[in-house]
């Protein structure tokens, strides 16, 4: 039995990290879900939120990533999000910026799918880069 | 005499100068069309997880998805063409070829009785469309040989939304892809897919014997999962059909270049032989015309 799990966060312009992790923490539509290594076939919608990986050299990685789904089969995770990024290279003045300009928008009345999922991604964002400076 | 010279050599200037403009097109071109390449294979796991994932829902259980949903041949009154071309010309045949592909789509829409509707991406297209007088439902310029995700979305959302409208509110009932497929360097052929409504089994046929598909637990559910999954799929086909078109196109824009090039090469040395020969006539003629004037004189002495 492997005791870690390969994991691979793959974005729409590329691989965004991948690497051997111990645990994976992500949000779905339910709730947030702990997967471990040897974790039985799961696939599972997932909402935008600040993904968790334990690797194994004991290094806590942050990820911000948005609607997508979470995929694990053969100890193998998958997480595919379109405008998935490590915490560590977002700028969260930028993502503050950007959150803003969201919220801005939802307050003018533009309550349409596109605004808020794009307020629902600089969210995510915005925790994925505080956490990530917490950490540093 | 003296003119055609001048002429020869203003020609073979004017072709130099033409010679260094396409030499810099290809130089960039082939620049430009590993990047592209790169982005391509970048964007693959993207594509290969998606194609994975809808799979398994597929065998998982039965898929029924308004995306999915199979009207009957006979239905169908508005078919859409979605085509991608060039936004500038010194492609060679790269846009006409698409162009050619997707009026034999268009015609075969009109012989089995249905109503054609055209989505656009590129200038090339659009102006094609736009000289006969046809009409165009949406189109997209601006990003043909460098696209980004976003301009994918913006093209996918808008695709599903009007196959999801009733055919009387402008709906269409089928849509058929034509882009470029990069085959090699030297080779790039245009393929037409139906992007809708969704055959699911082309996901399965990705997955190889060595990745058999194993059973799922899905949460919340698979109809939900499935939700959530084939838009971000129809957005994926659109995202690699606009990676692989950009880069066929920059692969036949350098191409083209290196022809234009040699050609203009070519040109050249004629042209300097032409005006060496010209230049070498001048001087003989007035050689024997300085010569044929002093032994005129020398006579009347």
């Amino acid at each position: 039995m492997a005791d870690h799990v390969r994991v691979e966060v793959v974005a729409a312009s590329g691989i965004a990290w991948e690497g051997d992790a111990l645990s994976v923490i992500v949000r779905t539509i339910e709730g947030d879900v702990g997967i471990l290594p040897n974790h039985e076939p799961f696939l599972a919608a997932m909402v935008p939120c600040a993904a968790e990986v334990l690797t194994v050299d004991g290094r806590r990685e942050i990820l911000a990533v948005d609607e997508g789904f979470i995929s694990v089969a053969d100890n193998r995770v998958a997480l595919l999000s379109q405008y998935a990024r490590v915490a560590h290279e977002i700028n969260l003045d930028e993502a503050e910026h950007e959150l803003a300009a969201a919220e801005r928008r939802l307050n003018q009345g533009e309550t349409d799918e596109e605004t808020m999922q794009h307020f629902r991604r600089a969210q995510a964002q915005v925790k994925a880069a505080k956490l990530a400076s917490e950490q540093a | 005499m003296a003119a055609s010279l001048r002429e020869l050599r203003q020609r073979r200037q004017s072709v130099t100068a033409t010679k260094k403009i396409t030499k810099a097109m290809e130089l960039i071109a082939s620049s430009r069309v590993i990047k592209a390449q790169q982005a391509a294979a970048r964007a693959l796991p993207f594509t290969r997880e998606l194609n994975r994932a809808v799979s398994a829902v597929a065998e998982y259980s039965h898929v029924d998805h308004p995306l999915t949903r199979d009207t009957d041949e006979a239905d169908v009154k508005r078919a859409a063409v979605f085509f991608i071309t060039s936004d500038r010309g010194m492609n060679g045949a790269y846009s006409a070829n698409a162009i050619k592909t997707a009026a034999r789509v268009v015609q075969r829409i009109r012989d089995e009785g249905k109503e054609p509707v055209r989505y656009i991406v590129g200038k090339k297209g659009i102006n094609y469309v736009n000289f006969r007088g046809l009409p165009i439902e949406a189109s997209w310029e601006g990003f043909s040989d460098a696209p980004t995700y976003d301009r994918a979305v913006e093209i996918a959302d808008q695709l599903v939304a009007d196959f999801l409208k009733p055919t009387e509110e402008g709906g269409v009932d089928a849509i058929y892809a034509v882009y470029t497929r990069m085959e090699s360097m030297i080779s790039q052929t245009p393929r037409v897919r139906r992007l809708l409504p969704l055959e699911v089994v082309e996901g399965v046929k990705d997955v190889t014997e060595h990745d058999l598909v194993p059973l799922y637990e899905f949460e919340p559910d698979p109809e939900t999962v499935l939700d959530q999954l084939l838009p971000l799929y129809l957005r994926s086909r659109i995202w690699f059909y606009l990676l692989q078109s950009a880069a066929s196109q920059l692969a036949s824009q350098q191409r083209a270049m290196k022809s234009a090039t040699d050609n203009a090469q070519q040109l050249i040395e004629r042209l300097t032989r032409e005006a060496n020969q010209a230049r070498q006539a001048e001087i003989t003629q007035e050689i024997s015309e300085i010569v044929g004037g002093a032994s005129a004189l020398a006579e009347q002495n």
